[in-house]
C-alpha cells in the first residue's frame, strides 16, 4: 500500500478499525453472511471504540474529523465484511443531511446519540417507482398546523428497522417536481411510521435492507430540515459526501478479496508446484493489486477535497466511487478465478467478496448515473 | 476505588528464546506485547473503576521501552501509569521483582485494590503476585475468576482450585490475581487511544521509591536459574487393579520401588 502520509488520528482509526475487524468481523462474517441476522455485537464494539464519531463534530460528541476518516474506517470494516461495514457507513449516510443541512438544535437533539453510537441512522430516499430518478418521489408531507404528515413507502432502505433516526424525503408540494421534495427526520416508534418486508438480497446480507411505510404519521415541523422544497438538493448534497464512503468500501471489498487471492495462490499446489509461481496468477494478481492502488488513490484523494470543504466536490466524489467499485467488480471476479473450482464455493471466503461486491455499482446511485453526473460537470465546465 | 494493575511486558512469540551462558530471556529484538493474563487484570481494574467510580493506576517494572504497554493500558481505560525502571533492577528474580513492585505500590500509597495476571507467560512462576502481597503485608486471593461483591470494605472473590473453587472473604486493601474466566477484555477506544499517547508516563527510579539496594537487581535475587527446559509430558496414571487390599499391596510395592 502506498504511504498516504496519515495524521496521526487518521493512523489511528486505520488502526483500530483494522483491531476490529480482525478479532470482531473476521470471526463471524460467514455466519451473518448466512443467517442475515442484524450485527449488533459488533455495531457496539464499533461504537465503544468511538468509530461512529469519527466525521462528526467535536461540539456534537464527535471525533471531530470528516468523510475521509469515515472512509478509513469503512475501507477496514470492508476487507472483513461488507455487510457489516454498511450497517456502520449508512448511519453516516442517514446524518449527513442533519450534518449539512440540520438547524443547531436538531445537530444538538440527534448527532450525540449517532456519533456515540447509541443510536444507528438511516436515509430514505429510494422507494418502488422513484430510484435514479429521484424526482418521482411520491411520498407526501402535508403540513397541518404545527405538524406534517406523512403518507408514502420507501424500499430498499440500509438499516430501516435497525435504526432509531431516519432522515426521509417526502414532497411537501407535488405541483413543484424535485423543488416540491423537503427532508424530515422521523424517529423510530413514531405513530403511523413502520417497517415493512425486509428483503433477501445476492450480497452484504449482514444489513438489513427494508420498507418504511409512512401511514398518516404525524410529526412535529420542527423535524423539517432547512426549509420547504431544498430536499432534492440537499440529498444531492448528501450523495456528494457519501459517495466517497461507497468507494472506500469498494477498496476494503477489492482489498480483502485480494488478500485472500494472494494466500490461496501461494498454499495452492498444482502440476507440482505453487500456483502463484505462475506468471499467469501473478499477472492478475499484479493487476488486481494495481487497480485497488489506484482506486484507494482517487477515493482517498475525493475524500480529502471533501473533508477540506471543497465547494464543488460532486464531479470527483462520483469518480471515487464510480472507479472503485467497478474495479472491486473486477477484482473479486478475479478473486475468484485465482481460487477455481474453490472460489465458487461458499467454504471458502472468495464467493461472498464478488457477491458484496456487486452492489457497489448499483446503490448511492448507479454507476450510470455517477457518469451522467461526471458528463454533464463536463459540459458545465466547458461552458464557464 | 483506587486500583493499582500490575502489568509485565513480555515477548510477542510463543518460541521464547534462552541466552545459553546466562540462562537468562533474550529480550532484544523482540516484539513485545502486555502479558495475556494482565489483559484481564487491567479489563477487572476499569470494571471496577467503572462501577465505583476511583482510578486505575496501571505499574510495571521494566526497561524503558515497556513505555509502550503502559500507553496499551491507557488506551483501554487506565487513568494513570507508572514506570519503575532502573539499570540497577536489571537481573531481578521475582523476589526481587515481588520487592520493587511493592515498593512501587507503596508510594503510590492510596489503594483499595492491587490487580495482577496470575502469571506471565514467559516466566509462568505465578509468584509476583503473591511476592508483592506479602511484601506489602496485606490479605491476597489468587486465581479469581469472579469477584461476587466489594461492601464495606470487604471483598468476596471465587478463586478457583484444581478440582473446583473456593469462595473467599477479606477485607480491602488487597491483592487479587486473576484467572482468564474472569471477563473479555475489550478493545481500545479512540478517546484512550488519544489519550494514550499524550499521557506523561511517571518514571520511578530505585531512589525514588526508596528501595534498598541489597534486595535488587541481581544483588537481591536468590534465584539461579541452572537450566531451562521443556518438562516431559506427565505420563498416563497406573491403575492398581484387584481387591482393595490386594491393589493396595501392588500399589506400595510400586512405591518401594521408587526409592533409591
Amino acid at each position: 500500500m502506498l504511504d498516504y502520509l496519515l495524521t496521526e488520528e487518521q493512523k489511528m482509526i486505520r488502526d483500530l478499525a483494522r483491531q476490529i475487524t480482525d478479532e470482531k468481523i473476521r470471526p463471524v462474517a460467514a455466519e451473518y453472511d448466512k443467517s442475515h441476522k442484524f450485527p449488533w455485537d459488533v455495531m457496539k464494539v464499533m461504537a465503544k471504540a468511538d468509530l461512529f464519531g469519527v466525521y462528526i463534530d467535536e461540539k456534537y460528541g464527535g471525533m471531530g474529523g470528516g468523510v475521509f476518516e469515515l472512509c478509513l474506517a469503512t475501507e477496514e470494516f470492508s476487507k472483513g465484511c461488507a455487510g457489516i461495514a454498511i450497517c456502520y457507513s449508512a448511519s453516516a449516510l442517514g446524518a449527513y443531511p442533519i450534518i449539512l443541512h440540520g438547524s443547531e438544535e436538531q445537530k444538538m437533539k440527534y448527532l450525540p446519540a449517532i456519533a456515540k453510537g447509541e443510536k444507528l441512522a438511516a436515509f430514505g430516499l429510494t422507494e418502488p417507482g422513484a430510484g435514479s430518478d429521484a424526482s418521482a418521489i411520491a411520498t407526501t408531507a402535508e403540513k397541518k398546523g404545527d405538524h406534517y404528515i406523512l403518507n408514502g413507502v420507501k424500499h430498499f432502505i440500509t438499516n430501516g428497522g435497525d435504526a432509531e433516526i431516519y432522515t426521509i424525503i417526502a414532497m411537501t408540494d407535488k405541483s413543484k417536481g424535485a423543488r416540491g421534495a423537503s427532508l424530515f427526520v422521523v424517529e423510530k416508534g413514531t405513530p403511523g411510521f413502520s417497517f415493512g418486508k425486509k428483503e433477501e438480497k445476492l450480497g452484504i446480507c449482514a444489513s438489513s435492507t427494508r420498507e418504511l411505510i409512512f401511514d398518516n404519521c404525524k410529526i412535529p415541523k420542527e423535524n423539517l430540515i432547512g426549509r420547504e422544497g431544498t430536499g432534492f438538493i440537499a440529498a444531492m448534497r448528501t450523495f456528494d459526501m457519501s459517495r466517497p464512503g461507497i468507494g472506500a468500501q469498494a477498496v476494503g471489498i477489492a482489498q480483502g478479496a485480494l488478500d485472500e487471492a494472494v494466500k490461496y495462490a501461494k498454499q495452492r499446489k498444482q502440476f507440482g508446484k505453487s500456483i502463484s509461481s505462475f506468471q499467469g496468477i501473478q499477472w492478475m494478481l499484479a493487476d488486481m493489486a494495481t487497480e485497488t492502488e489506484a482506486a484507494r488513490a482517487l477515493v482517498y484523494a475525493s475524500a480529502r477535497e471533501v473533508n477540506a470543504g471543497v465547494k464543488d466536490v460532486g464531479m470527483h466524489s462520483a469518480m471515487a466511487k464510480l472507479f472503485a467499485s467497478d474495479v472491486a467488480m473486477k477484482v473479486t471476479t478475479d478473486a475468484v478465478q485465482v481460487f477455481g473450482g474453490y472460489g465458487y464455493m461458499k467454504e471458502y471466503p472468495a464467493e461472498k467478496y464478488m457477491r458484496d461486491a456487486k452492489i457497489t455499482q448499483i446503490y448511492e446511485g448507479t454507476n450510470q448515473i455517477q457518469r451522467n453526473i461526471i458528463g454533464m460537470a463536463l459540459i458545465k465546465e466547458s461552458a464557464k | 476505588m483506587n486500583i493499582i494493575v500490575c502489568i509485565k511486558q513480555v515477548p510477542d512469540t510463543a518460541e521464547v528464546k534462552i541466552d545459553p551462558v546466562t540462562k537468562n530471556l533474550v529480550r532484544e529484538g523482540v516484539k513485545s506485547m502486555i502479558n495475556p493474563f494482565d489483559m484481564y487484570a487491567i479489563e477487572e481494574g476499569i470494571r471496577l473503576k467503572e462501577k465505583f467510580g476511583g482510578k486505575v493506576v496501571v505499574l510495571t517494572m521494566g526497561p524503558p521501552q515497556a513505555d509502550a504497554i503502559l500507553r496499551e493500558a491507557v488506551s483501554l481505560g487506565c487513568d494513570e501509569a507508572v514506570l519503575v525502571s532502573d539499570r540497577a533492577f536489571a537481573g531481578s528474580d521475582t523476589l526481587a521483582t515481588s520487592y520493587t513492585l511493592s515498593k512501587a505500590v507503596e508510594k503510590i500509597k492510596e489503594y483499595d485494590l492491587v490487580i495482577c495476571g496470575k502469571q506471565a507467560i514467559d516466566g509462568d512462576t505465578a509468584q509476583v503476585g503473591p511476592g508483592i502481597a506479602a511484601m506489602l503485608d496485606i490479605p491476597q486471593i489468587t486465581y479469581v475468576r469472579k469477584i461476587e461483591e466489594i461492601v464495606d470494605g470487604n471483598i468476596t472473590a471465587e478463586r478457583v482450585t484444581e478440582d473446583g473453587y473456593e469462595v473467599v472473604q477479606t477485607k480491602l486493601p488487597c491483592l487479587l490475581t486473576v484467572v482468564k474466566e474472569i471477563n473479555h477484555p475489550r478493545l481500545p477506544s479512540l478517546k484512550g487511544k488519544m489519550k494514550a499517547k499524550s499521557v506523561v508516563i511517571q518514571v520511578w527510579k530505585a531512589a525514588d521509591i526508596g528501595a534498598e539496594e541489597s534486595r535488587i537487581g541481581l544483588k537481591g535475587s536468590p534465584t539461579w536459574v541452572l537450566n531451562v527446559f521443556t518438562p516431559s509430558p506427565r505420563e498416563k496414571g497406573k491403575i492398581f487393579e484387584g481387591e482393595a487390599k490386594e491393589a493396595v499391596d501392588k500399589l506400595v510395592d510400586s512405591l518401594k520401588g521408587l526409592i533409591y
